[in-house]
């Protein structure tokens, strides 16, 4: 029971970070109908940009982990959003209104053209972050065994809970989220009410570049070491975890990631570690068997 | 108000308007009359710029709005509930209403009134989604829609569309009360040439992306061939 907990603690430490990228991904295909392949690698300019951060800061004297942190996930927060609208306005929007495929091909290359810029200005070695916050609370203990959770993992789940309730919000109830809607709907008719919907477009992939980074942030604090590479697997997962909630859908792509982590941690603790991304993958190809659309996702039963 | 001078647009090598002149007075209740496949919503889309004429201009209040993007021209004051209605199914009618009034936000109280005023069955279903409305129902929301942006000139394409005779009366009568107590200018087009003809001051008729006549309404109405074409058999 107690090893059960556990890994509980462990598999939504790793879901949330999955949930904070699918977010990116859904969001993208919902607007636009594509999947950005270089997502991934969007968050992991993000975990690369906090590594830096926190050694700006400890150069720059700042002493308060908290401090530090809240900096830190500002400013990586800003600049990655700024990787993630360069990628649209550079990779995508030139493309829109050409082929479905187009896009798809241009954000392959968009991802390894991201992977190679960082491993050119940063090496490709890999870049290690030292513990910042330390310690945990001791839940409970019992056959020799003692359930943890520690603060950087309360730290993840708690950021990630804030997150995404604001933009949960945010999605329902402003005027951006309702455009965002719009376009996803019907982009023509957007336009035709006055939304500026290469604006909005741009929007979604800032809020998702942000996601992504706050996911980025989280990694590099609770792995301690990141390269050039990360971002490639920790997207397929994402990726994985969007279509299982069911692809579009916000609410998926949470249930999604929080899912995929919680089977890579119990398959990792029960059976072997080697296999868990075999485990999540084959949950993914059960899942579209009995339900195409994923868990979440809607069939188009509409009346139009 | 509007004027639109030989105006060309294109779907790829198809020309589907071949030099059409329309002018719009404020005011005015302006119908156009046509077939199916005439070029009837070409010519609505063309104005809001999707697709974007090849040739001619689309005058607006003086200013050439030929070139500009399609939202740029709706801030203008031009606001339109296009073929199918287009409504966010799956959306709240609420939600549709407040994205309608995109361009005008400090108007959505005022606005809001107007269009439950005007279409009180869109009051009762305020928070059902969009799409399980019906057809009428999804008819009124496009146009109340519309009207959330208090445009000043007001496209509608083919509004009597697949409704019941009831419901057509009733999105007339709705028309006619915009333009007559708030003086809204109105552009319609319609296949149901009756109701169009009674209902605007002038009327254009399209063939094959042309205007092969025009007319007031009732001029049109006594017309022998427009008569024969549109209005004998039906309505």
């Amino acid at each position: 029971m107690e090893y059960f907990l556990q890994q509980l603690i462990n598999g939504l430490t790793l879901g949330a970070i999955y949930g904070l990228i699918a977010i990116g991904y859904t969001m993208v295909y919902g607007i636009i109908g594509m999947i950005n392949f270089a997502h991934g690698d969007v968050f992991m300019i993000g975990a690369f940009i906090s590594i830096i951060a926190f050694a700006l800061l400890s150069i720059l004297g700042v002493a308060s982990v908290p401090l530090a942190i809240l900096l830190v996930l500002a400013t990586t927060m800003v600049f990655t959003a700024a990787y993630g609208w360069a990628v649209e306005r550079i990779a995508y929007r030139p493309l829109r209104g050409s082929f479905r495929l187009a896009p798809l091909i241009s954000a392959i290359g968009m991802s390894i053209f991201l992977q190679n810029y960082v491993q050119l200005l940063q090496g490709a070695r890999i870049k290690p972050l030292p513990p910042m916050i330390t310690g945990g609370i001791l839940l409970t203990e019992g056959d020799g065994f003692a359930v943890q959770i520690n603060y950087t993992q309360m730290i993840i789940i708690a950021v990630t809970v804030t997150l995404m309730v604001a933009f949960t919000l945010l999605i329902t109830r402003t005027a951006l989220g309702r455009a965002q809607r719009a376009c996803e709907q019907d982009r023509g008719m957007a336009a035709l009410l006055g939304i500026n919907v290469d604006r909005t477009i741009s929007l979604t992939f800032v809020m998702g570049a942000a996601l992504a980074a706050v996911a980025g942030l989280m990694f590099a604090l609770y792995y301690g070491v990141v390269d050039f590479f990360i971002g490639f697997l920790a997207g397929l997962k994402a990726f994985t975890a969007a279509v299982l909630g069911g692809i579009g859908s916000l609410p998926g792509a949470m249930l999604g990631g929080i899912l995929i982590g919680l089977i890579e941690a119990f398959w990792s603790g029960y059976f072997s570690v080697e296999y868990k991304d075999v485990a999540a993958f084959s949950v993914l190809v059960l899942v579209l068997i009995f339900r195409p659309t994923g868990l979440l996702g809607r069939p188009e039963v509409e009346k139009v | 108000m509007l004027s639109i001078q030989a105006l060309r647009t294109f779907y790829g090598h198809i020309e589907a308007l071949k030099g059409v002149d329309i002018e719009v007075q404020a005011g005015e209740i302006v119908t156009m009359i046509g077939a199916n496949g005439a070029g009837k919503s070409t010519l609505l889309m063309s104005m809001c710029g999707n697709p974007r004429a090849r040739f001619g201009k689309v005058m607006f209040e003086g200013r050439d709005i030929t070139q500009l993007p399609t939202f740029e021209i709706v801030r203008l004051g031009i606001a339109h509930a296009p073929e199918g209605r287009r409504i966010f199914p799956r959306m709240t009618v609420m939600e549709n209403l407040q994205i309608g009034s995109t361009t005008a936000p400090s108007y959505f109280e005022e606005g809001l009134a107007r269009v439950l005023r005007l279409f009180p069955r869109l009051d009762e279903r305020r928070q059902q989604r969009a799409g399980t409305l019906s057809g009428g129902e999804q008819q009124m929301l496009a146009i109340g829609r519309a009207l959330m942006s208090r445009p000043r000139l007001l496209l509608l394409d083919e509004p009597s569309l697949g409704l019941a005779p009831m419901v057509v009366k009733q999105i007339f009568q709705v028309i006619r009360e915009i333009n007559e107590a708030e003086g809204m200018t109105v552009f319609l087009v319609e296949q149901n040439a009756y109701h169009a003809l009674r209902l605007a001051h002038r009327g254009y008729v399209l063939v094959n992306g042309r205007v092969t006549m025009s007319g007031s309404g009732a001029e049109l109405l006594a017309n022998r061939e427009v008569r024969a074409a549109y209005l004998e058999g039906g309505h």
